[in-house]
Order: C-alpha cells, then structure tokens, then sequence
C-alpha cells in the first residue's frame, strides 16, 4: 500500500522475455541508463529484447548503474562477464564504470524510439525526470535535430511528483483523475513549478477540486511541451517516451493541442534510452570483432 | 544535425541553434576564436564527426554570458554568428 508520504513513489519494473534463451545469440549487449530519477537497464540477445529493469536512481549514481543492471541481470543465469559490449547513457553516464563507451541521451533515445515505435516515428518528445527534450530522427533512428530543456522541473517527472504529493494523489491516478472534469480548467500560468505549486495551493483554498487542480497542472504541462515541439518542428509520426508518457491526463492534451496521435509504445516507456543504448551497443561490438 | 542548444523559462525562449552537418566541413571553426565567452566547444559528437555546440555548464546561462556580446553586435547579431560563414548558427532571441 502506497505510505502517506510517498504519493510519489512510481512503480519499479523488470520483465525478461520468455521466447528467448541468451544461449543461443551471438551478440549479448547491456545498455544502461542512468537519469536523475530513474536508472533502466536494457539486456540486449542480438538486437532483440531479453530482458530489462526500471528502478529509481539512488544518491550514488554508480551504485545505482549498478544495482540497475545487476536487477535485470537477475534470474537470467548471465553475468556482466558475459555481455560483448557495454554502453551508458543518461545524465548520470560518466558514472556507468563498468561501461566500454557512454554516449549521449539524445543518440540513444532516438535509436531506442527507433525500436520501441518502429522506423516510421520522426518525432520523440521524452518528458523525463528533470529534463524534458524533443528529438526529430530518420528512418534508422539517427538524429536529425533535438533540444533538450533542463533549466527546471516544470514539465517533467519532478514536476508531477511535487503536484503528487501536495495534492495526495498517487502518482499513477494522476493522468485519470485529472481527466475526470467536465470543462477543461486554465492551465496553471507559472511555468517554474515553486510557483506553480503555490498556484495550486490557492487554487485549492479557492475551491477547485482535486480533479480541477490536476488538470490544470497537466494541461500547463502539456503546453509547454508542446511549445518545445513547435521550436524543433513536430513531424508525424509522433511517440513520447519516458515516465510522464504513462500519464494520460498530459499525453492526451499533447494530442489534443497538436492533432496527432502519439504512437503506441511496445513496451515501458521508461527503457528508451537504455535499449538505444543496448543498440548502440551491438553495433560497437560488431564493429570491434570486424576490426578486432 | 540541428542542435539546439539553451532553456526556455518564464521570460522567454533562449536558444543558439547550430547545423552541425556543416561544421564538418568547416576546417577552420572560426566561432571557436571568435566567441568573446569561450562557451562554445569542439568536441567528437555520438557520429564520430568533429562539431561545436554551447559548453554544458553553460548552456542554462546563456540569456545573461551572450548578452554584452549580443548588444554589442545589435539586433539579430553576434560574433558567433558573424564568424560563421556557413550560417551554421542561429539565435531564437
Ligand atoms: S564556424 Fe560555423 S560551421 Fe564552422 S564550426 Fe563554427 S558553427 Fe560550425
Ligand atoms: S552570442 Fe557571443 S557570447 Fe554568446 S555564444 Fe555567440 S559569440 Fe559567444
């Protein structure tokens, strides 16, 4: 049961593909991902997914690469010894020491996406924990322009976690309740979210409802996304990754205000990175034995 | 490659835009020299081709760091962006 103080607190996932015995690739590679909230990593059987993990990201981003890995690796009967090549991404990728390479979260989304949403997606938006960045890509998941937008939490997963705990809901009703309105509210106006969490504080002693207030948030949410779209130039098809694409309350006004659809994802929404990474890092170890 | 580079806040969207592609066929990199700041960097990018971007420890500042430069210059100016012969780089503000 969710503690009272811990609205926040997301779900940690792992998943290991049934269908598929690591016996037999040839090429095993690990993809690691280390944000400022969240940490994923992503085990690779010749490109295919074998198996992952979506944990929080602790105060030691070492130990949380780590400890990311180490669960996806678990149960599988692998060892890091027997992964062929490495990489880490992520804000935290200095800190993936057992990596061969890091390479940026921008590269690695966008190969990931590439994956996940298939080669027709032209547009990533990933809202992620502290940072919220929108990435155009070609059919092979190159990047073809990105900018990435971390001056504050407004918009990202911090963001909603402020909202989760000052409103006490938990943060996976967030995205539905904030649809149970029946006129669409003014989105909150501050787009710094100390004021914005004020904002809601007045707004709630105004009145509002919960609900009100939720779909306030998540529509200033959605807006200043959207706005980030706009500068880079939003080309169809259209997939958002990261924590906030779990919220349907934000996803569907992005939807709303564009007029596009946004993919639906094969698997977390979280695992992007780390699975770009996993790619990335299969063509690394193709490339070291061909050159040996 | 267009990599846009800078924040949006309450005041404003501040962002230096760079095409990257080009800068692989600039041998010179002037707007290296030509920044009054030094906030902008070479570096080997996740491609393996040789580009400039904004510093990350700055990337967040840029309204204020370009500022002097930018006043300095005028409207719609600036040293990077005068050094740059393949108009490789654009200013939102
Ligand atoms: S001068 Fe222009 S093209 Fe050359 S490196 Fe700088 S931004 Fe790139
Ligand atoms: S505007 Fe001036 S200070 Fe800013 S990056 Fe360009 S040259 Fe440097």
């Amino acid at each position: 049961m969710t503690e009272k103080n811990e609205f926040w607190r997301w779900e940690e996932s792992r998943w290991k593909n049934p269908d598929l015995d690591w016996e037999n690739a040839e090429v095993i590679t690990l993809g690691v991902d280390v944000g400022s909230v969240s940490s994923q990593a992503v085990i690779l059987c010749d490109g295919e997914l074998f198996a992952y993990s979506n944990m929080r990201t602790g105060y030691d981003s070492s130990e949380s690469a780590l400890n990311a890995a180490s669960w996806a690796l678990e149960g599988t009967g692998l060892t890091l010894d027997d992964i062929h090549f490495k990489v880490g991404t992520g804000y935290g990728r200095v800190n993936v020491t057992f990596a061969d390479r890091n390479i940026t979260e921008i590269a690695c989304h966008a190969r990931g996406g590439n994956l996940m949403y298939g080669p027709t997606v032209r547009t990533i938006l990933d809202m992620g924990g502290q940072d919220c960045k929108v990435i155009r890509c070609d059919e092979r998941g190159k990047v073809v322009s990105f900018l990435m937008n971390d001056k504050c939490a407004a918009g990202t997963g911090r963001g909603i976690e402020v909202f989760t705990d000052l409103l006490g809901v938990p943060i996976g009703e967030v995205g539905q309740r904030s649809l149970r309105v029946e006129m669409e509210p003014e989105p909150v106006s501050s787009t710094c979210v100390v004021f914005a969490k004020s904002e809601a504080i007045g707004l709630l002693h105004a009145g509002w409802s919960t609900e009100k207030v939720l779909a306030a948030y998540c529509l200033a949410t959605a807006n200043r996304v959207v706005s980030l779209l706009e500068r880079v130039g939003m080309v169809k098809d259209f997939a958002i990754t990261g924590g906030i694409a779990k919220n349907v309350g934000v996803v569907s006004r992005i939807e709303k205000i564009l007029g596009v659809s946004a993919l639906e994802p094969k698997y977390d929404t979280q695992i992007a990175g780390a699975m770009g990474a996993a790619l990335f890092a299969k063509a690394l170890a193709e490339k070291k034995a061909k050159t040996g | 490659m267009i990599a846009h580079y800078g924040y949006k806040d309450g005041s404003g969207d501040f962002f230096i835009s760079i095409d990257t592609d080009k800068c692989t066929q600039c041998s010179d990199k002037p707007c290296l020299e030509a920044c009054p700041e030094k906030i902008i960097e070479l570096f080997t990018d996740d491609y393996d081709d040789e580009v400039v971007g904004i510093k990350a420890s700055e990337r967040n500042k840029i309204k204020y760091t370009c500022l002097t430069c930018k006043s300095t210059f005028g409207a719609g100016h600036a040293a990077c962006i005068e050094a740059c012969l393949l108009e490789a780089i654009e200013h939102s503000w």
